[in-house]
């Protein structure tokens, strides 16, 4: 059994760029979807926890629609569909938007189950002096509901990293499809692929730790006496 | 009468903190002793002890002769098997404060789990002896209903019986009716009067004042993990001799 | 929008599409039962006194959770075969699958373990059973119990990606629509029928578990 070690380290060295590239673009696509994903997810979660029926219904459909539905599946769904419907995507545009759906999803419910696992008392505070229910979302409840929601969230953001792999299936060249290009070449896919995991735990290594010192930075941010 | 449990020189401690600090005790076949005090005086670590639920550093707990939980080997101390500790436990039953009946298991299975996998009765054999002993606690019309399904008193009745079930040598009360509504109290105590009425030999760690005098043979009250004062009944509460259990009684009422 | 509907050619291949989602619950079922298995003895290992089972089962679980499947399924499928390791495309799938399976059921099971009351153990030992019997007796049938919302969540999860097989051309359900879809270009028909399929199934595993969880509610 032969590892090809020294063979494997020239190969790194000579796909470095590629291989940066492709990074680069697991991380862009991954931050992209994140980002539209929690906002769309919040506002989602909002609708799920406080909207009358009309609105809450379609929101509850979004999110059993999507969490049902496999995220390849979202990812082909997305780049096919989107020519017929008359929106052709590029494929990262195609891909951005199937995990910034796919992560909507996942955030509004954890941003729900945050949201009502308040206190009643903390709105209902809110409404006796007067605060409008915006201002009561931006003032006394998200402040709150994020210390909750923030372990959580940060591993659904770790899972968007993964899914991310997703998009080499409609050639988005990330970290993945970047691998299996190097990996047509050279034939090393052992090693490409061991190459290709510990980047990607890397990535996730990092987010956690990110995670771990939000979570400690928000404690310390008027964190209520009793556990809620 | 013959001494059943025998404690010679018990010392505990959880790492520096030292919580019985030198206990001598002996319980006779047919006694029912109640262990009073505040806490933190180390009345619950010390029928533990007696039960192996918790581990002792030093001294010797003699159940019926033997010494439980530890032996000598090459002049050091070690630890029984926990084989050998499962078939020691058996001979002591213990009712806990907070019941701890199996949740997922009927009245009824509850006690036959042990029944079954201790003792090696036959399934027919434990459910006659089960049923017999939810009879003897007025548990039996509850027999197929789950822990969740009962009251606090209604549980700690079906735990009485699952205790003695396993027909114990002595019965171990570790606050048993700490946990219960006030109106569910009374049950529980004529339950165990029923026990102590049998001449079962008996271990109570109780804030029921009223029901120690009562029932008990001798009362022992810790303090600081030390024995401060112990004797029958009557005396104890009588005429308390030191100034800590004359505190004590006064605080709790008596 | 000047789409004409015809879900003829997705009709035509039904009984493809059915034997693909049939495929894909049975390699589930597969990875989800060898998974749990090694899951519970994880969890085991992660709550017990032993502090060098207790490394291993932590080091494995944030490994694997911090790994895509794809790149697991690849590197199995792919790369092993150079050490000499050659499985078929199913097999590799069910590996990968089961591999990554164990991780998230060790969580889950670690997580019923931790929600055992100390004192129904204690109350085993009171009469007399041995540590292996209150294991068996007692903590498990009540650990399970506690795990059951959280198991029935991973199991949709894990059916799910058995989507990911048809990266290595296993015939499952996505492989089929991929394949109706570049044979027919009915892309809509195509896609619309193969989420259907999936959120339907997703749904009745859901409504199953659930329905099994409420049975078994303490």
């Amino acid at each position: 059994m032969d590892l090809e070690l020294s063979y494997f380290l020239s190969e790194i060295v000579a796909n470095r760029g590629m291989l940066l590239q492709g990074a680069w673009t697991t991380v862009s696509v991954s931050a992209l979807a994140i980002a539209s994903g929690t906002l769309l997810g919040m506002l989602i979660g909002l609708a799920l926890a406080y909207a009358s029926a009309p609105l809450r219904w379609p929101a509850r459909l979004y999110v059993d629609l999507i969490r049902g539905t496999p995220v390849l599946v979202l990812v082909l769904a997305t780049y096919y569909m989107s020519t017929p419907l008359g929106l052709p995507l590029t494929p990262f545009q195609a891909g951005a938007v199937a995990l910034c759906l796919f992560c909507a999803s996942h955030v509004a419910e954890i941003w729900r189950g945050a949201l009502q696992a308040l206190p009643i008392g903390q709105l209902e505070a809110g409404r006796a002096i007067g605060l409008t229910f915006p201002r009561i979302c931006l003032y006394v409840l998200f402040p709150q509901a994020m210390r909750l929601a923030m372990p959580t969230w940060v591993t659904a953001a770790a899972e968007m990293v993964k899914a991310s792999t997703l998009l080499s299936v409609i050639g988005v060249a990330e970290l993945l499809l970047t691998s299996q290009q190097i990996i047509s070449n050279n034939f090393l896919n052992l090693q490409f692929y061991f190459l290709a995991g510990a980047i990607y735990f890397a990535i996730n290594f990092c987010i956690d730790m990110l995670g771990k010192y939000l979570s400690r930075h928000l404690e310390g941010a008027g964190k209520p006496r009793s556990p809620v | 009468m013959t001494v059943l449990i025998d404690i010679q020189d018990l010392h505990k401690s959880y790492d520096t903190l030292e919580v019985l600090k030198g206990v001598n005790l002996s319980v006779k076949v047919g006694e029912v002793v109640s262990i009073i005090g505040s806490s933190g005086s180390g009345k619950t670590t010390l029928l533990r002890c007696i039960n192996l639920l918790e581990a002792f550093q030093g001294g010797r707990i003699l159940v019926d002769g033997q010494p439980i939980g530890y032996r000598e080997r090459d002049g050091k101390r070690v630890r029984d098997s926990e084989r050998r500790i499962a078939k020691q436990r058996a001979m002591t039953g213990m009712v806990f404060q907070q019941f701890n009946l199996f949740p997922h298991l009927s009245a009824l299975d509850n006690i036959t789990l042990g029944l079954t996998k201790v003792r090696g009765l036959s399934r027919a054999e434990a459910v006659e002896q089960a049923e017999g002993w939810l009879e003897r606690v007025g548990m039996l019309a509850h027999r197929h209903h789950r822990p969740s399904q009962l009251s606090g008193g209604q549980q700690q009745r079906v735990a009485i019986a699952r205790a003695v079930a396993m027909k114990p040598k002595v019965m171990l009360f570790d606050e048993a009716t700490s946990a219960l509504d006030p109106e569910r109290v009374a049950e529980v105590l004529d339950t165990i009067r029923g026990l102590a009425q049998d001449g079962m030999t008996m271990v109570l760690v109780t804030h029921e004042m009223r029901f120690a005098r009562e029932v008990s043979d001798q009362v022992v009250f810790m303090n600081a993990g030390r024995i401060e004062e112990q004797g029958p009944p009557q005396r104890l509460f009588g005429s308390p001799a030191s100034p800590r259990l004359r505190d004590f009684l006064a605080r709790s009422g008596i | 929008m000047n789409y004409t509907f015809n879900f003829t050619p997705v009709w035509q291949n039904w009984p493809l599409l059915l034997e693909g989602l049939a495929l894909g619950l049975g390699l589930a079922v597969l990875s989800i039962a060898i998974g749990s298995i090694a899951g519970l003895v994880l969890a085991f290992c992660a709550t017990g006194k032993h502090p060098a089972l207790r490394a291993l089962a932590f080091g494995y679980v944030s490994i694997v959770r911090n790994l895509p499947i794809l790149v697991i399924v690849l590197f199995i499928f792919f790369g092993l075969p150079q050490l000499g390791l050659a499985f078929d495309k199913s097999t590799s799938f069910v590996l990968a699958l089961s591999l990554y399976a164990a991780a998230y059921m060790t969580e889950v099971f670690r997580a019923g373990l931790l929600g055992v009351p100390p004192g129904i153990s204690e109350a085993g030992q009171a009469i007399g059973l041995t540590p292996l019997s209150i294991k068996y007796y007692v903590v498990l049938p009540v650990m399970l119990r506690n795990a059951m919302p959280a198991f029935a969540n991973n199991f949709v999860s894990l059916f799910k990606d058995t989507s990911l097989a048809a990266a290595i051309a296993v015939p499952e359900l996505t492989f089929y629509a991929q394949k109706i879809n570049s044979e027919s270009f009915r892309v809509l028909e195509v896609w619309s029928v193969t989420a259907a399929l999936y959120i339907a199934t997703c749904y009745l595993i859901s409504l199953l578990l659930r329905g099994l969880e409420s049975r078994l509610r303490l």
